[in-house]
């Protein structure tokens, strides 16, 4: 790995003052560590924003759950009030990587880094998350741009993720055997008004699935979607699932998903 | 470079290392133990599972400098009065090892496991070592390990 000097900001400000256009922001290192270490990535300041208290911590009002960025996956997983109010949410943190990748990896890590197969994206979208920075609040719909990619500017800092209680939800994975990320991950999610479906691993980033929501919207049972087939030209197609397969999958994993709910 | 100032086993340690220096390299380099092991080095196997704070972390994804003034356990911690600690003990009665390279991992793993969950089942002990790689023995002798140290413990 190549060097780089190590920062540990206590508060937003500096945090915010020491990033530059080679400049990263640490919190778990789940991804950041070993892409440095593989080469992937390389920057000259390392800030390690887990040291800022302000940014860590699980706060449940009336109608959101509000997360910190860098909370821990194993933290909302035992989450009482998650638990309580969101329970997929936490169904959702329990189910990534394994035990010591739960014990470091962040919300904030994960979304900041956008993996087209990673969880949490797909909550944020399902459940109308809007994404806290220092200088701004973004929703979801309008944050993951692509790719790896994020309407985050350089040195913007995401503080927390404040979800939307929904009347019910739930999130179902085809995982990849290995990794555990997500071949196909289907998060849905119904509030009074609609029914959102948020669809991670299938497409090069996470998306609502329009004709799901839609059918699930006029009638929230599984019968709605039966025999319902989706293009699957846009879908990833690699070594674990063809387009095809995963277009299937989505469809099947939307049905699991109402049927647990 | 960086002073990383740890309680690793009980012992107070201070060392000046480049700030990229690895967990794991620090352990095995820096302090010379070497039974925390590193197989992948992408924290996917979990030969290099060690404590921090009393957690189970993957050490080859974790940077020595960002667990500044932490309590570490390793592998060698785990003895005491010379008496091996009875997940060591249960691995040894259940051969739950062959070659023996993922053995730390898994024994830091589990424990971190029966203080989360005083008598998991089969399947609890199978999920929680998704993330302990071993390519000998399968996973038969390992999960009746954890149960044999779960009855102990």
């Amino acid at each position: 790995m190549k060097t780089f000097n190590y920062h540990a900001p206590k508060d937003i400000k500096k945090a915010s003052k020491l990033a530059s256009t080679s400049s990263a922001f640490l919190a778990g290192g789940m991804t950041s560590i070993p892409s440095m270490k593989l080469g992937l990535a390389t920057y000259k300041d390392i800030i390690d924003i887990k040291h800022i208290k302000k940014l860590s911590g699980i706060k449940v009002s009336g109608k959101s759950v509000t997360i910190g960025s860098t909370t821990k996956h194993a933290e909302v997983a035992s989450s009482k009030d998650v638990q309580k109010v969101i329970p997929s949410l936490a169904k959702l943190a329990g189910g990534i990587g394994d035990a010591q990748v739960r014990n470091r990896g962040t919300v904030g890590g994960s979304i900041a880094n956008n993996d087209p197969s990673a969880c949490y994206p797909s909550a944020c979208m399902a459940l109308n998350a809007i994404i806290h920075t220092n200088n701004r609040k973004i929703e979801a719909s309008k944050f993951f741009k692509g790719m790896f990619e994020t309407a985050l500017k350089k040195g913007e800092l995401i503080e927390a993720v404040e979800f939307k209680i929904p009347e019910k939800s739930n999130y179902q994975k085809h995982p990849n055997p290995a990794s555990r990320y997500a071949i196909v991950g289907v998060y849905i999610a119904k509030y009074k008004k609609e029914v959102n479906v948020a669809v991670t691993g299938a497409k090069s980033s996470v998306y609502i699935d329009k004709d799901l929501s839609k059918a699930l919207s006029n009638s929230f049972s599984s019968k709605a979607i039966e025999g319902m087939e989706l293009n699957s030209s846009e879908m990833n197609t690699d070594i674990h699932a063809s387009g095809d397969f995963r277009a299937s999958l989505v469809v099947t994993y939307t049905k699991k998903a109402v049927e647990a709910c | 470079m960086t002073k990383v100032n740890l309680e690793v086993n009980g012992k107070k340690v201070s060392k000046d290392v480049p700030d990229h220096t690895i967990l794991s390299i620090f352990l095995r380099d820096n302090l010379n133990l070497n039974g925390t092991h590193v197989g992948c080095d992408t924290s996917q196997c979990g030969a290099c599972v060690v404590h921090v704070n009393g957690k189970s972390i993957k050490s080859c994804s974790t940077l020595a400098a960002d667990i500044n003034g932490s309590k570490v356990t390793t592998i060698e911690g785990l003895v005491s009065d010379g008496k091996m600690h009875p997940m060591q003990e249960a691995f040894k009665k259940m051969h739950g090892l062959q070659c023996g390279f993922c053995t730390p991992g898994m024994v830091m793993s589990a424990i971190d496991l029966l203080k989360n969950k005083k008598d998991p089942s089969d399947t609890e002990i199978r999920e929680w070592l998704e993330g302990n790689i071993c390519r000998c023995t399968g996973y038969q002798n390992i999960v009746a390990a954890v149960k044999e140290a779960a009855s102990k413990m």
